[in-house]
């Protein structure tokens, strides 16, 4: 028998803005639920290493899934009559709809990028019903430097112009192996989908009004900001963090805009006393 | 710049050249775009990804399809073995404006992660690692 990795993937259908989707799951571990929100762009593949790191599974239940249209996760029917666009709005039920499918109690909620900036709205909203969010690379307001127009049209290659537009927000120091992988789940993605995650990123999400409004006594926030990431910069992430009293904040040297998947060896050591801290 | 122009430039056409990957991956690349370092630019002559001549530009009426510029301070970062942050890449220049893309970035943006490549083979190798 082959040496089978502690993941587990599985598929199940949940309610999506009153549509029936059928989305890709992978899990390892028990303990603590720690969801876990991919890139713009990509999919969960980006937190393989996480589900096979015991010093990580043996007290949290990683758990992390292909959003819809993304990964091994289906497009609602009719999905080529309609252009993909994620709203601040769809994201929060997408995600929540998921916690409540797995009967999560408690769970840590931790994204990366558009999922790192998920989690501070659900700071706000849902304080009491996570037990704390990590916001990897995620602040709450961010400033377009691209068109977006180009991600998706028909002379440009959409999975080569995804890869090559996000491989400038990976560190130099990042093992070549892990830095194209990382970009080889952008080259797969579906078209226009990377575009669609970045208008909830860029436009529809910003929350520097509101993010001053967490009450991290109730939900303690941890955000980490790679040095290398020159979209959601260490000073923007500090800026956040001035805005949320009480915020924990951290700049990981040597680290991109992928903390989980191009540098896995690096990224725990900055990850695993967040973990700790959680875990009490 | 610590390193003159010429030296760069000589580095940039051997590593391409020598680079049967990247001149694969821009095989169907055809064109003369511009490189600004400064107020100095120079005509980049690709032909099937090879790059066959760079001159430097002396009439207006010599062109490129595209360009590419930046301060020489800015492209002497860019081009250190391990570059500081917003200098690791072309595109990790343009949000605080370190680097200008100009043109028809069309043929740019086809074949982007080759022509950044191209920019990148400027780089100076890391102590102790091996000569391309």
């Amino acid at each position: 028998m082959p040496e089978f990795e502690p993941i587990v993937g599985r598929y199940f259908t949940m309610d999506v803005a009153g549509e029936a989707c059928r989305i890709y799951v992978e899990e390892a571990g028990s303990g603590i639920p720690l969801v876990c929100l991919h890139t713009a762009g990509s999919d969960a593949r980006q937190f393989r290493h996480l589900m096979c790191d015991e010093t990580i599974t043996r007290d949290y239940r990683v758990i992390a899934f292909d959003l819809p249209w993304h990964g091994k996760s289906n497009p609602p029917d009719g999905y080529r009559d309609r252009e993909y666009q994620l709203t601040t709005d769809l994201y929060k039920e997408i995600v929540m709809n998921f916690c409540h499918a797995f009967e999560l109690q408690q769970p840590v909620v931790m994204g990366c990028s558009m999922g790192g900036r998920i989690v501070l709205h659900l700071a706000l909203e849902q304080a009491g019903y996570f037990r704390s969010v990590i916001a990897l690379e995620g602040a709450d307001r961010l400033e377009p430097y691209y068109s977006l127009d180009w991600l998706h049209r028909p002379d440009v290659h959409g999975g080569e112009i995804c890869a090559a537009f996000v491989s400038a927000q990976v560190a130099p120091q990042s093992p070549d192996n892990y830095r194209w992988e990382t970009l080889w789940h952008y080259m797969q993605g579906g078209p226009g989908v990377f575009k669609g995650d970045l208008y909830f990123y860029w436009h529809d999400g910003h929350f520097d009004d509101r993010s001053p409004l967490i009450d991290t006594e109730k939900c303690p926030v941890y955000l980490l900001s790679g040095e290398y990431d020159c979209s959601c910069t260490p000073e923007r992430t500090q800026a956040t963090a001035d805005r949320i009293k009480g915020s924990s904040m951290m700049v990981m040297p040597g680290i991109g805009h992928f903390p989980m998947s191009e540098n896995p060896d690096k990224f725990r050591e900055y990850l695993l006393p967040v973990l700790e801290q959680i875990k009490g | 710049m610590s390193r003159d122009v010429e030296s760069i430039i000589t580095q940039i056409i051997q590593g391409v050249n020598g680079d049967a990957a990247l001149v694969r991956r821009g095989r169907y690349v055809n064109l003369t775009f511009q490189l600004g370092i400064d107020n100095h630019n120079y005509l980049v002559t690709v032909d099937n990804g090879r790059l066959t001549d760079i001159q430097p530009r002396l009439l207006s009426t010599e062109t490129g399809v595209f360009s590419v510029r930046a301060k020489s301070e800015h492209w002497h970062k860019f081009w250190l073995p391990v570059p500081p942050r917003d200098y690791q890449d072309l595109f990790s220049m343009l949000p605080k404006q370190y680097a200008q893309i100009d043109g028809n970035v069309l043929p740019l943006m086809q074949n982007l992660q080759y022509f950044k490549d191209v920019l990148a083979c400027g780089r100076m190798p890391q102590e102790g690692a091996a000569n391309a």
